[in-house]
């Protein structure tokens, strides 16, 4: 469990548009490494990259190499199905399957598979997941219920029960919070820095107050101007970033002079 | 409403009555009503005194005079523009009530007449022996060849109808997806008989002319089903959020694992009801059976072998039998109406089982 | 994302796209039959005209007077186009009626539920003339020859006698009246709901700014519907009709069960025997035809089959037209 990943010159096309130029790091496991940049410089593009999600949509595609433990994950033979399984997603709005109970919620990473398992298994698999998430004790009498039922902080942890089920080797997180009140916001934090004893973890937020809590590595994104791709401008120890950038952008950006 | 206080303390109403005209001279809320109820006595009362009395002149000339009686009292008191106001609000209200004339009288009619030999021996016994004025005779085969004509046309379109929808939301808008958007919306247009026409052609051209099976009938009723199907079922699997689609694809489910168990499972509720209204609006279709299924007087279950019956074909074919010679006169008439009032009800058992299907089998997204 | 016009970079797009994924049996068996159906869709529709071609092929090719003395019901001498000719003209002037007639009340019942029914009412209302097109087409047929006739029996007397100068209303009016303006009413209440159903949604689409703008200029709710709602429906309301025009083109059993057959060009509307529909005749001739009889029938299918169509692709191309040009999605 817990690899780290390499981003080598990574360019993201949407058909023949350059959303993300150049983009270059290295993400530590078992740590949280945050992105965060102005809205529309690419940091969720470069998220979705990572789990090649952002194949899904049609057109976009890729330049550059992204290594898992050095394994190249757009290598000729690699299918992203699988890769997907290995790296985890979270995403902005709670996505619980609205037909599913709690209980098949978390094990649908294996049950839509095809996966054959034990009942007893199962009721481990959901019991390890939901505890992982924080969530067992809120849940643990009503798992029969279905996912929607729960409030919207409680069903963000259930998604992230579900992506942990599958127990993957990293966890992406896309805004997890932004659609989220503080109290759950606080929840999810917590569980972030808990999840991070045995997961490689990136986040994307839009609040800088959020990075600076959760995250070990911080990623500043911008773009030049409308219809300019994003660059990655620098990316250091989070304590670094938010008291001594390097660069000016970043410092303005951290300031609150835009953005 | 919250009342508006004007600085001196008197409220917005008595304050307007001394303004620059705000207020104007205004009929009081029930004079429409009024005058509708004053006309109709009137026109009845008239009529009463020539001693030809009829509802529905009554109602038809009740209306006229109402809305005149209205538009000269609403000039008079409103001035023009709210009388013209008032002579469309009529125009509207009549046009409502214009259309609720068939649809009563015909579920009227259609109880009333088809009740009289509607009961277990007309859905249990067949045409079969019965000839003239006999009082015997009943629909049973009928409904058999409908469900199985029916199912089997089910059969055919839902796959085809459900495979394409999803091509055309999940494979991507393509050249041949707007290709196929288009000929389906043609294809909604095509007449019912000319879809029998068709059925029949291409059977004839295997089978020789002359051909006449529940199969072929099924063919012409998948014809007109599939294009519903797919409209119907294109617009629920949009209804599904694209969030649970990449939800599934983030735990490594393959497209169409996915496609198959999210995207169809969370849409199946509407998909169902979808389906059942097709079925509804097909079920009735009696031109192209006519001319592909043919008459039977008694029970045919095989699909692939000889001529059946259908309700719809059976309603036309007693009503063109017409009065009987002997007997009981009008019992050609009234088999057709007890037909058409069990077709009646099968189709509103369709109508209202879909509807529960989707209030209650819809998954709640809890979203707003 | 940003979709801007000026061209991204400078640095050029890669020519091919680096990673070709193996594909899983699963996908691609699955992706392969929903594209397979959609394909059989179009087969479906070509294999429609292309059998229609086929079986009206030797009607049309077979010398005239020996179609009509093969084809026993053609009448003496009669070609093909002098039999589809009537026949079309009937199919037009029964559907031009029942539009004529469904149209304004149409119009009228749409605005009734969009504008003028208490809120908490209108959806049941919708769902009251929904059920209108639930009713399948051979019980409006019972209907309209048992119950309407006799009822409008006295109207069109009173027509022939009062108007019979203008030819359209010319007597005698027939008793019991299967004539071509019945049929006109009962396929107009058949498409009412149509009409009814594609105005209301056009309706409800206008723009509240636009109904508000007008409301606040002083306008009774009769204007505003004047002012906002009628110009924006407009294009919407005509190709609700075409819908509702293609419908009744094509209706075949209530014309048969209502109208007394005849192949004429007449314009007389009360009087039995003078018009037939092309879907009617299909249906009433198909059962005792054989051989050359049913190739002349599936030729007038075929000549229906075309008519629907080119109403239909107006139709159509009238909303996509609209679509465009309102900006609303």
């Amino acid at each position: 469990m817990a690899k780290r990943l390499d981003i080598s010159d990574l360019n993201i096309y949407y058909s023949d548009f350059l959303a993300v130029e150049g983009v270059t790091m290295a993400i530590e496991p078992r740590s949280v490494t945050a992105f965060i940049g102005p809205s529309g410089c690419g940091k969720s593009t470069v998220i979705r990259s990572l789990n090649r999600m952002h194949e899904v949509i049609p057109g976009a595609r890729i330049e550059g190499r992204i290594a898992l433990d050095g394994e190249d994950l757009y290598g000729r033979e690699v299918d992203p199905v699988r890769v997907r399984r290995q790296i985890g997603m979270v995403f902005q709005r709670p996505n619980p399957f609205p037909t599913m109970s709690i209980h098949a919620n978390v094990i649908a990473g294996m049950r839509l598979n095809n996966k054959r398992m034990s009942k007893a298994a199962a009721d481990e698999v959901v019991e390890r997941s939901l505890r992982g998430a924080n969530l067992w004790n809120e849940v643990k009498d009503r798992l029969n219920r279905p996912g929607s039922s729960l409030s919207g902080g409680q069903q963000q942890r259930l998604c992230i029960a579900r992506a942990i089920a599958v127990q993957p080797d990293v966890l992406l997180m896309d805004e997890p919070c932004s659609a989220l009140d503080p109290i759950s916001t606080l929840a999810i934090e917590d569980l972030i820095g808990e999840l991070k004893q045995e997961y490689t973890i990136v986040i994307v937020t839009h609040n800088m107050q959020q990075a600076a809590r959760v995250s070990d590595q911080t990623a500043f994104f911008n773009l030049a101007g409308v219809g300019q791709p994003g660059k990655l401008i620098e990316m250091d120890a989070t304590e670094k970033i938010f008291s001594n950038p390097s660069k000016k952008a970043t410092e303005d950006y951290i300031s609150g002079r835009f953005g | 409403m919250t009342r508006v206080q004007t600085p001196h303390g008197e409220s917005a109403d008595t304050a307007s009555l001394r303004g620059p005209k705000l207020s104007h001279g205004k009929l009081p809320r029930f004079t429409p009503l009024a005058v509708f109820a004053g006309s109709l006595v009137a026109v009845g009362a008239l009529f009463a005194l020539l001693g030809s009395f009829s509802v529905p002149l009554t109602v038809f000339l009740g209306v006229i005079l109402h809305a005149v009686v209205l538009l000269v009292l609403t000039q008079v008191v409103e001035g023009r523009r709210a009388a013209i106001d008032r002579l469309a609000t009529t125009a509207m209200y009549s046009a409502f009530g214009l259309a609720l004339i068939p649809l009563v009288s015909l579920l009227w009619t259609a109880v009333q007449e088809g009740l009289e030999r509607f009961d277990g021996y007309f859905l249990s016994y067949t045409m079969r022996g019965v000839f003239g004025g006999m009082d015997a005779g009943g629909a049973y085969h009928a409904i058999i060849g409908t469900v199985e004509i029916t199912l089997f046309a089910t059969l055919i379109s839902v796959p085809i109808g459900l495979l394409t929808a999803v091509y055309l939301v999940e494979y991507g808008p393509s050249r041949l997806g707007r290709a196929i958007t288009f000929f389906v919306d043609v294809m909604t247009g095509i007449p019912s008989i000319v879809a029998g026409l068709f059925a029949y052609a291409l059977f004839a051209l295997f089978l020789g002319p002359g051909v006449r099976m529940g199969v072929v009938g099924s063919v012409a009723l998948a014809v007109l089903m599939i294009p519903v199907v797919v409209r119907a079922s294109e617009e629920m699997l949009k209804l599904v959020p694209n969030e649970l689609r990449e939800a599934a694809y983030a735990l490594g489910v393959p497209k169409w694992l996915t496609i198959v168990k999210v995207v169809l499972r969370t849409a199946a509720a509407g998909i169902v009801t979808g389906v059942m209204l097709s079925i509804a609006r097909v079920i009735g279709e009696t031109a192209p059976l006519l001319i592909t299924v043919g008459v039977a007087d008694s029970v045919n279950y095989n699909l692939f072998d000889g001529r059946m019956m259908t309700l719809p074909v059976y309603v036309f074919r007693q009503y063109s039998q017409g009065l009987a010679p002997n007997g009981v006169t009008t019992i050609n008439y009234d088999r057709a109406w007890a037909a058409a009032l069990t077709l009646i009800i099968i189709v509103m058992l369709l109508f209202a089982v879909a509807r529960l299907v989707s209030r209650f089998f819809s998954p709640k997204t809890g979203r707003r | 994302m940003t979709t801007t016009g000026e061209p991204a970079t400078s640095t050029t797009p890669p020519a091919k796209q680096r990673t070709r994924t193996p594909q899983r049996p699963g996908d691609i068996v699955f992706s392969f039959s929903a594209k397979a159906a959609g394909v059989l869709i179009l087969i479906i529709l070509a294999a429609v005209a292309a059998f229609l071609v086929a079986q009206a092929w030797p009607a049309i090719q077979t010398d005239s007077t020996e179609l009509s003395e093969r084809v026993h019901w053609l009448g003496q001498g009669r070609t093909l186009l002098g039999y589809v000719g009537p026949l079309v003209f009937g199919t037009v002037l029964a559907a031009l009626i029942a539009l004529l007639i469904a149209t304004p009340v149409a119009i009228g019942v749409a605005l009734f539920i969009s504008h003028y029914a208490p809120r908490r009412l209108a959806t049941s209302f919708g769902y009251v003339i929904d059920l209108l097109a639930a009713i399948p087409s051979v019980v409006y047929g019972l209907w309209g020859a048992l119950w309407l006739m006799p009822k409008l029996f006295p109207a069109f007397q009173w027509l022939a006698d009062n108007l019979g100068f203008i030819p359209l209303f010319a007597g005698p009016a027939g008793d019991p009246p299967r004539t071509i303006l019945t049929a006109g009413i009962v396929l107009a209440v058949m498409i009412l709901p149509i009409i009814t159903a594609v105005s209301r949604e056009v309706f409800l689409q206008t723009p509240t700014l636009h109904e508000e703008a007008s409301l606040a200029l002083g306008a009774t709710r009769w204007e505003m519907i004047r002012m906002a709602v009628l110009p924006f429906a407009r294009s919407g309301v005509i190709s609700a009709a075409m819908l509702g025009l293609g419908r009744a083109l094509g209706e075949t059993m209530a014309v048969a069960m209502v109208l007394s057959p005849g192949l004429a060009y007449s314009i007389f509307l009360l009087q039995p025997g003078q018009q037939q529909n092309i879907a009617a005749n299909i249906a009433l001739k198909f059962p005792e035809s054989s051989g050359l009889g049913v190739n002349v029938l599936i030729f007038t299918g075929l000549v229906l089959f075309l008519i629907t169509l080119l109403v239909n692709m107006l139709a159509r191309w009238i909303v996509s037209r609209r679509a465009e040009f309102s900006g609303a999605n």
